[in-house]
């Protein structure tokens, strides 16, 4: 039988290995939304502090990741931090403190959407029954702001696993480095390799990725009305 | 820590070089992304059939896989089955198919925001349905859509620091390739990030005062 190039996704141990690779990507993206998400959480609430100092200081940080590529803060804090502190950090350490600090700038700024959007009436009936401030938070701000946060949270969430595919750039054994490690290995053997492998990576980012912004969409129509 | 300057200075037209040529991608991939949104999103509005099938299948797939995936099934992959394309090309290709679904839905979402008495308007004075979009809608459509337009327009400008993964000398190839040579590590991060802030400062400028020009336009204001 004529040797198909797809084959090659079957062969030996291909999958498995694709599925390892898959995994480090998706564990570096999921830890980083979960700590990006809180650290976004506190920066909302700063953010809607009454001080000038304090919205200018989060007001710049979220503008320096938004000026900077995603990827210059991953060479940056790889060869630059790494080599003023004179500390070895592994790229996947590198990989999740970058995308928490950059998933903490935008979920902050969802957040601090999120709580000006509410009516202010809220605040203020809720300061009139006298709770607390923490009170005013815990009871009524938040559960409101979640119902419309969560559509940008889960957007956001898909730009984070999007951006993931860079760790590639610093040394990571992601999807795409098992992806070219395999290609490289059977190049000879099946030219047409690197399209299956490829493509086979670009529907795997598709699958992860389009029941979030489905997801998210649906929310977003859904709490619309 | 000391900065050797001389070093600075002896690769500036290095980053000078590299610099051109990621504003000349992010020009390109800008331009037809959104010449492709703009045409996406009219597709959208007529509900041509089949077509508008396939914008949908477009925007989702765009919007949902990375750029390096992209440009690596682009210029590697797509070469094994016969459809070779230069490094430039398939950079701004990428960039445009990135980016055109990004302004389909901003084009769209603006569409959508122009009232109904407006359209209804049009058609009762006998515009013809060209006429309807080239008059009535697009231009009061721009006006609701040009902050998201600004904002995938820096986005483009960003997604050229990726591009440099198929070898082509921009700011991000050129910072790797002179880390690794001289090993001044911090003085070229330096540069890169001066040069980014150089090429996307101006531009979040212009973009915000285009913004208020275009507001102008809009209705009922």
């Amino acid at each position: 039988m004529q040797n198909l190039g797809i084959n090659v996704l079957f062969e030996g141990t291909t999958l498995q290995r694709l599925f390892e690779g898959l995994m480090m990507t998706a564990g570096i993206a999921f830890i980083s939304i979960i700590i990006g998400s809180f650290l976004g959480i506190g920066m909302g609430l700063l953010r809607t502090s009454k001080s000038g100092i304090v919205q200018f200081i989060c007001r710049f940080y979220l503008e320096v990741f938004r000026i900077i590529p995603i990827l210059v803060w991953l060479f940056i804090v790889y060869f630059g931090v790494t080599n003023a502190l004179d500390i070895h950090l592994d790229g996947e350490i590198v990989a999740v403190i970058v995308f928490s600090l950059w998933g903490a700038a935008e979920m902050g700024d969802i957040v601090r959407g999120a709580l000006e959007s509410l009516p202010k009436h809220q605040i203020e009936s809720g300061k009139a029954i006298g709770l607390s401030f923490w009170g005013l938070y815990r009871y009524v701000l938040i559960p409101q702001a979640v119902r419309r946060m969560l559509p940008g949270a889960i957007n956001l969430s898909t730009r984070m696993v999007k951006t993931t595919s860079l760790v590639v750039m610093i040394g990571v054994i992601d999807v795409i480095k098992v992806g070219q490690q395999i290609i490289e290995r059977s190049v000879i053997k099946v030219p047409t390799a690197s399209f299956w492998v490829y493509g086979l990576i670009f529907i795997l980012y598709f699958i992860i990725c389009y029941p979030l912004s489905k997801l998210s969409k649906k929310l977003e129509a859904k709490w619309e009305n | 820590m000391d900065i050797n300057w001389q070093f600075i200075i002896s690769t500036l037209p290095l980053y000078q070089k590299a610099a051109w040529i990621t504003i000349k991608l992010g020009f390109w991939g800008t331009l037809l992304s959104l010449i492709i949104g703009l045409v996406c999103s009219i597709i959208l509005y007529f509900r041509i059939k089949i077509l508008k099938e396939l914008v949908g299948i477009y925007v989702e797939l765009s919007r949902n896989t990375p750029l390096l995936i992209q440009l690596f099934f682009l210029y590697f992959g797509l070469t094994k089955i016969g459809i070779t394309m230069s490094e430039t090309t398939c950079a701004i290709i990428g960039l445009a198919f990135l980016g055109g679904s990004y302004m389909s839905e901003a084009f769209r979402s603006g569409i959508e925001a122009v009232s109904k008495t407006q359209i209804e308007s049009g058609l009762s004075i006998g515009l013809s349905q060209m006429q309807l979009i080239r008059y009535v809608i697009l231009p009061q459509a721009f006006a609701v859509t040009m902050p998201s337009l600004a904002a995938n327009c820096i986005f483009l400008f960003k997604e050229t620091s990726i591009v440099g993964a198929i070898a082509i000398a921009e700011l991000m190839h050129v910072t790797q390739d002179v880390i690794g040579m001289y090993y001044q590590t911090f003085e070229s991060l330096f540069m890169l990030v001066v040069a980014y802030l150089i090429i996307i400062l101006p531009l979040s400028f212009l973009l915000t005062w285009l913004e208020r020009k275009v507001r102008y336009a809009e209705f009922g204001n």
